[in-house]
């Protein structure tokens, strides 16, 4: 039972979201009780998976744990693979989800049919697609994320959503196409589509065929940079993530982090030090075009005139300076970098998160979101749809809940301008550490990136706290009427930033061991083979049985 | 063989980036559909052409690979048709939504010259 908690991750919200499909979608409490379950239980399962992968790394164990799938030994099925970094992005997920799916029951879960299902299958995409150990697998994952994704943002129609979606549908199919013609070229060239598998075989393919290796490779790069919003790649971003309904949009902050997982894991795990000729590969293209992202989200915050819009671009900024990291990464620049990254990730992802839930109270101007819901429905086109209870809104009201929707506004403000106390700083400080050691050659590219990264927190400073002074201390009108349910997942999600600095050090400690775990890539490559199916005892039984 | 396989994937991928590129929705989901031809055609490839070999090897005692196709692209394929004709089904959904919605069929959902 113990070994098969690998698989619960996909598992459980496959279930449960194919439950809901046979429910009207009228029964939302019913359907909301068996989200909320599903997730709390993932969550919990999560938890319990960093425990194991963490344990299993301190009694000297590598932490990685393999599960075989249709028990097929490892080069032939397909397997899941649960290590630091898997472990450390599920909890991210279903925490995210949690917090996502209370805002949601605010009153958005109305705009639009089979909302529960959809959240439910956007988890089975991305916790498949981070336990998974298979190329094609991946792209299987990716668009079954993607795919729920689609739904989810047209979730509350209308024209801006449709319009929005429409180019996200366009450009993320093209995607998809570039990522299958990486994946077959690797089948083509090495014959193999197991990650561990071609870890294991990338020094030694033949010189002839290394130029097509790494075009295919290349390939497949554009298209997780599409999905983790790499400049040039990335115009489609801000607008796509300001049409999505709010706890849409903070689902989407870990959207991006997917591509930015397969980016991490596939080039530490194929073009690390055991790349041999191959070592290195893409380095300077990522640096490059995160710096060029950087750029880009900081003066796309100065631009903007809306909370929304930074919203975005905060996104674009944390995913440019992962991506910078990645690349030093790959040069060697050593696990401390990559560690204060991978700590500035999760800060990031649930600081860009609670901005996206602040989007839709902070803008709202009076009659709460009720009149908002109207508003939009008459927009859409759907007046003629009465609403079904007498108040459109569920939960309790805070009247005065704008001081406590501030408090969180600032803190996300701190986490992304990289103030202290706030873990931004810690992790800002961390990767600036790491970038400063770099010499040589790149040694000015280094500074640039630092100057960036200083400059962004700046840029998002300069132009949240404008929008706060705007929102909060200018406006003379009655506070709107905010709902408990709003609040509660902004105070969470800044009550989680608020922890990530008290448990600093262990935090660290853990992305370090998991930056450790990412450069040593041999435990991944070969413990693989390593695992051998599950069936030999009981076949054996039942084999001795007359 | 080779020459007519890489021909027919060359020009698939041709016309379906063209139209990807063109104003028009409908142009872009025909553009999108020729791609998905096209990538279907060069993960197949991927598997050596192997004129009249079977996928599936018997049962039991050896067997020589080299006679007999690779069946790996041919299952990729298969899960890539799947996929790639839900996900134009979904986008063809939404073409139609914008089109209603907005009354044109450009994809930017509004004409040029309004802009």
């Amino acid at each position: 039972m113990n070994q098969h908690l690998i698989i619960a991750p996909i598992l459980i919200p496959f279930v449960a979201g194919a439950l809901m499909l046979l429910y009207d979608d009228r029964q939302r409490v019913v359907k909301f009780w068996i989200s909320l379950s599903s997730i709390l239980a993932q969550l919990l399962i999560a938890i319990q998976l960093v425990i194991r992968a963490k344990i299993g790394a301190e009694t000297g164990g590598e932490g990685i744990t393999f599960y075989l799938l249709g028990n097929w030994e490892a080069p032939m099925g397909i397997v899941l693979v649960l290590d630091r970094l898997s472990a450390m992005m599920l909890v991210l997920t279903a925490f995210l989800a949690t917090v996502s799916l209370i805002y949601a029951r605010a009153g958005w879960h109305r705009q639009g049919t089979y909302f529960y299902s959809l959240f439910q299958f956007l988890l089975v995409g991305l916790n498949g697609a981070f336990l998974t150990g298979d190329l094609f697998n991946l792209f299987v994952f990716f668009e079954v994320l993607l795919a729920a994704s689609y739904g989810l943002l047209l979730h509350g129609s209308g024209q801006v959503r449709v319009r929005a979606g429409f180019h996200y549908i366009a450009i993320n199919l093209t995607a998809s196409l570039l990522f299958l013609i990486g994946v077959s070229l690797i089948y083509g060239v090495t014959g193999t589509l197991n990650m561990a598998h071609l870890a294991n075989m990338i020094s030694q393919v033949a010189p002839a065929d290394r130029p097509l290796l790494h075009a295919a490779f290349a390939i497949l790069g554009v298209a997780f940079l599409v999905k983790a919003g790499s400049w040039p790649l990335s115009f489609w971003l801000p607008s796509t993530y300001m049409a999505a309904a709010a706890p849409i949009g903070a689902m989407f902050a870990i959207m991006t982090k997917v591509g930015i997982y397969a980016i991490l894991r596939l080039s530490l795990l194929m073009f690390g030090t055991t790349g041999g000729p191959s070592a290195g590969f893409g380095a300077s293209v990522l640096i490059a075009l995160g710096m060029a992202t950087m750029l880009f989200g900081l003066l796309g915050i100065l631009a903007a005139e809306n909370i929304g819009r930074i919203a975005a671009n905060t996104v674009l900024i944390s995913s440019g300076s992962l991506l910078i990291v990645i690349g030093f990464a790959l040069l060697g620049g050593g696990e401390a970098m990559l560690a204060g990254a991978l700590y500035y990730m999760i800060g990031s992802t649930l600081a860009t998160g609670a901005l996206f839930l602040l989007v839709e109270p902070m803008e709202r101007k009076d009659g709460g979101i009720a009149a908002l819901l109207a508003l939009t429905a008459d927009a859409y086109g759907m007046d003629a749809q009465p609403v079904e209870d007498d108040s459109v809104t569920e939960g309790p009201r805070i009247g005065y809940g704008l001081p406590l929707l501030a408090g969180g506004f600032i803190v996300a403000v701190l986490f992304l301008a990289g103030l202290p106390p706030l873990p931004g700083f810690i992790g800002k400080v961390a990767m600036i550490q790491g970038l400063i050691a770099v010499t040589g050659i790149w040694g000015a590219i280094a500074w640039g990136s630092i100057a960036l990264l200083l400059l962004s927190g700046l840029a998002a400073l300069i132009g949240l706290v404008r929008i706060g002074i705007q929102t909060f201390w200018t406006n003379e009108e009655n506070p709107s009427q905010l709902m408990a349910l709003e609040i509660a997942p902004v105070l969470a999600l800044a009550a989680a930033l608020c922890m990530m600095t008290v448990k600093a050090e262990a935090t660290l400690r853990y992305t370090t061991g998991t930056a450790v775990a990412l450069h040593e890539t041999s435990a991944y490559a070969y413990g693989v083979f390593a695992a051998r199916p599950a069936v030999t005892n009981t076949s054996a039984k039942t084999d001795g049985q007359p | 063989m080779e020459l007519i396989l890489s021909g027919a994937v060359g020009v698939l991928a041709a016309s379906g980036i063209w139209l990807i590129l063109r104003p028009r929705s409908f142009q872009v989901i025909v553009g999108l559909c020729l791609l998905s031809y096209a990538v279907n055609l060069f993960i197949f490839s991927m598997g050596r052409l192997t004129p009249g070999a079977p996928p599936i090897m018997p049962k039991g005692g050896f067997v020589d690979p080299t006679l007999y196709a690779d069946p790996v692209p041919q299952a990729l394929v298969l899960t890539a048709i799947v996929i790639s004709f839900a996900t134009t089904a979904l986008f063809l959904v939404v073409l139609i939504g914008l089109r209603g919605l907005t009354g044109t069929d450009h994809v930017n959902g509004k004409e040029k010259s309004e802009a």
